[in-house]
């Protein structure tokens, strides 16, 4: 899994600094959960991303889009090469997630806060149908600032959504600053359970709390789950670690390279 | 006599109708499905029927997300709080990916009468017609949103349907053929012509029979779809009469009359007037009432005909 996530992370790099504009702290804070999500505990298809069946992720923090066109060239859904055309015109890998451009994205996204509700609405569908798919969320502590988060948070206990996940990725930064210095979110474990959520808190870099968490969010009946993992905003990348500057701007052609030599 | 039935209640009654035909039918609400009449389908098929309570940013997402797997979403609330509160929902979730969700808002309109500005949306043709892809209805009478409600069924993508509040005269036929962007002439004239939406169709009726008293033959076009507008008989109809007057219980800004405006402009500009509301918020008070506050009975649209016929002479 590391090895894998050491790939999608210098995707992450050459794709951003290709395509010249871009959210590279964000993207890499990601990346950990999502090889795990993707490579261990997704059931989908690449070769056929409208499988009815298959297991939804939405990428509700929208702007982490290039990790996630990174696993999914990975995984096949598009050829390697075209993470290079990133943020270009004409491309299928549009600045933020776009479903109709983009197999294996499931709503188009980058407005923060309304993925959960996409997620929700997902998850109901699958109820009505009696399948069995699960559906993943994957949202900022920045972005749980915005009111829509919490009612669908509200919304999903209330219909007992035990098949919809949240992925709280705390990288404890947001674009003017420190979550705690701009607006404090926390706490934020609590909240989710005084939203009658079931929270698991883990170290969003550990490969084994990682699975670990996603097996047991599997189990729980009644409720549905949160896992509040703890990142590093720009992890991978020694001078891009938990600064603030790293949100919205790419590194350049000597700093790629700094990076990718980092990532070996 | 004639008969007169709440848009909304047609919509309900619709929408039992098609869950009775259609199993992908789903229906959700913000707390308000008594009004919206949402409840009638709610109680039928509770399963496929979603309260979501006082919040109508997550309710449009949660449509959104419904949608994505297979399923036709019916979205419903007070216009102001569907269209308005959650308008970046509309644009950046169901709009931007292009989904298969039915925007059905009551309450549009002065008519709401007592509740007051807050709860009176005038701005929502504007609201969605301005986003890209949207296509906007705003059926007449019952009998036109029966059909409007199913033809939002076959049509493919996202769409808004304006409903009021009040009880509304039934002045179409359930024989007479309705089809999205395709207005409707309900009566010919030379002198000027009538483009209404909503309510104001059957004002604009009644205002033609009061011209016709003095002389003054009226086109009247029943627009249900403000977008995308018919240009063809709009630019039909100018090119006969030369004189244009539009109405609608709305706003002056960006309803049916700044669209019709646009394509007149464009086209075959002539002289037009237009009934609508001018800069200003609603109030509470009795629908008849504002209706005259606000200058949108049948006596105001035959001044504006009048001028317009004037302006269109010198």
């Amino acid at each position: 899994m590391e090895e894998r996530a050491k790939v999608i992370r210098r995707h992450v790099i050459r794709m951003l600094a290709k395509a010249g504009s871009g959210h590279p702290g964000s993207s890499l804070s990601t990346v950990d959960l999502l090889v795990a999500l993707f490579y261990s505990k997704l059931r989908h298809n690449p070769q056929q991303p409208a499988w009815p069946d298959r297991d939804r992720f939405v990428m509700s923090k929208g702007h982490g889009c290039p990790a996630l066109y990174a696993v999914l060239a990975e995984m096949g859904y598009f050829s390697v090469d075209t993470l290079d055309t990133l943020r270009q015109f004409g491309s299928i890998l549009q600045g933020h997630p776009c479903m109709k451009t983009t197999p294996g994205i499931e709503i188009s996204g980058g407005s923060l806060g309304q993925g959960l509700s996409v997620g929700l609405g997902i998850a109901l569908a699958a109820k009505l149908d009696k399948k069995d798919y699960r559906t993943y969320v994957m949202l900022g502590d920045g972005e749980i600032e915005e009111g829509q988060v919490w009612e669908a948070a509200m919304a999903a206990s209330h219909y007992k959504a035990d098949n919809l996940c949240a992925i709280i990725d705390q990288n404890g930064l947001q674009i003017d600053g420190f979550i705690h210095e701009i607006m404090s979110s926390h706490p934020i474990p609590d909240k989710w359970r005084g939203f009658g959520w079931h929270v698991i808190e883990i170290n969003g870099h550990d490969y084994k709390a990682i699975s670990s968490a996603y097996d047991e969010a599997e189990k729980i009946k009644g409720r549905p789950t949160v896992i509040v993992a703890k990142t590093i905003k720009g992890k991978g990348v020694s001078f891009m670690e938990n600064q603030v500057d790293w949100h919205g701007k790419v590194p350049t052609k000597e700093e790629a390279e700094r990076a990718l030599a980092e990532l070996k | 006599m004639t008969e007169m039935i709440a848009t909304r209640q047609a919509y309900g009654d619709t929408l039992v109708e098609l869950g009775e035909k259609n199993k992908d039918i789903v229906v959700l609400d913000a707390d308000l499905s008594k009004s919206t009449t949402t409840a009638k389908f709610g109680k039928k098929f509770p399963d496929r029927f979603f309260n979501m309570g006082v919040a109508e940013a997550n309710m449009m997402n949660t449509a959104a997300g419904l949608a994505t797997c297979g399923k036709i979403a019916f979205v419903s609330s007070f216009s102001i709080f569907a269209t308005g509160r959650a308008w970046e929902q509309i644009r950046n979730t169901i709009c931007y990916s292009g989904l298969n969700v039915k925007i059905v808002a009551t309450h549009s309109g002065v008519s709401v009468g007592p509740d007051g500005a807050s709860h009176q949306c005038i701005e929502d043709i504007s609201l969605m017609k301005t986003i890209p892809t949207m296509t906007v209805v705003e059926p007449c009478d019952a009998v036109e949103t029966r059909k409007a409600v199913l033809a939002a069924v076959a049509h493919k993508g996202p769409i808004y349907i304006r409903l009021g509040r009040a009880a509304v005269p039934v002045i179409t036929k359930k024989e007479d053929s309705f089809s999205i962007g395709k207005a409707t002439v309900l009566r010919s004239g030379k002198d000027v012509a009538i483009v209404a939406c909503g309510a104001l169709v059957a004002n604009s009726l009644t205002a033609a029979d009061m011209l016709s008293k003095e002389g003054i033959e009226a086109t009247v076009v029943n627009m249900h779809t403000i977008k995308p507008i018919d240009q063809e008989i709009l630019v039909k109809v100018a090119k006969q009469v030369n004189a244009v007057v539009t109405a609608e219980q709305h706003v002056l800004d960006g309803g049916l009359g700044s669209a019709v405006a646009s394509v007149l402009a464009r086209n075959y500009p002539v002289p037009m007037e237009m009934i609508g509301i001018d800069n200003r918020f609603g109030q509470s008070g009795e629908p008849d009432i504002l209706f005259k506050e606000y200058h949108l009975l049948p006596e105001d649209i035959v001044v504006a005909a009048k001028r317009a016929i004037e302006r269109k002479k010198k």
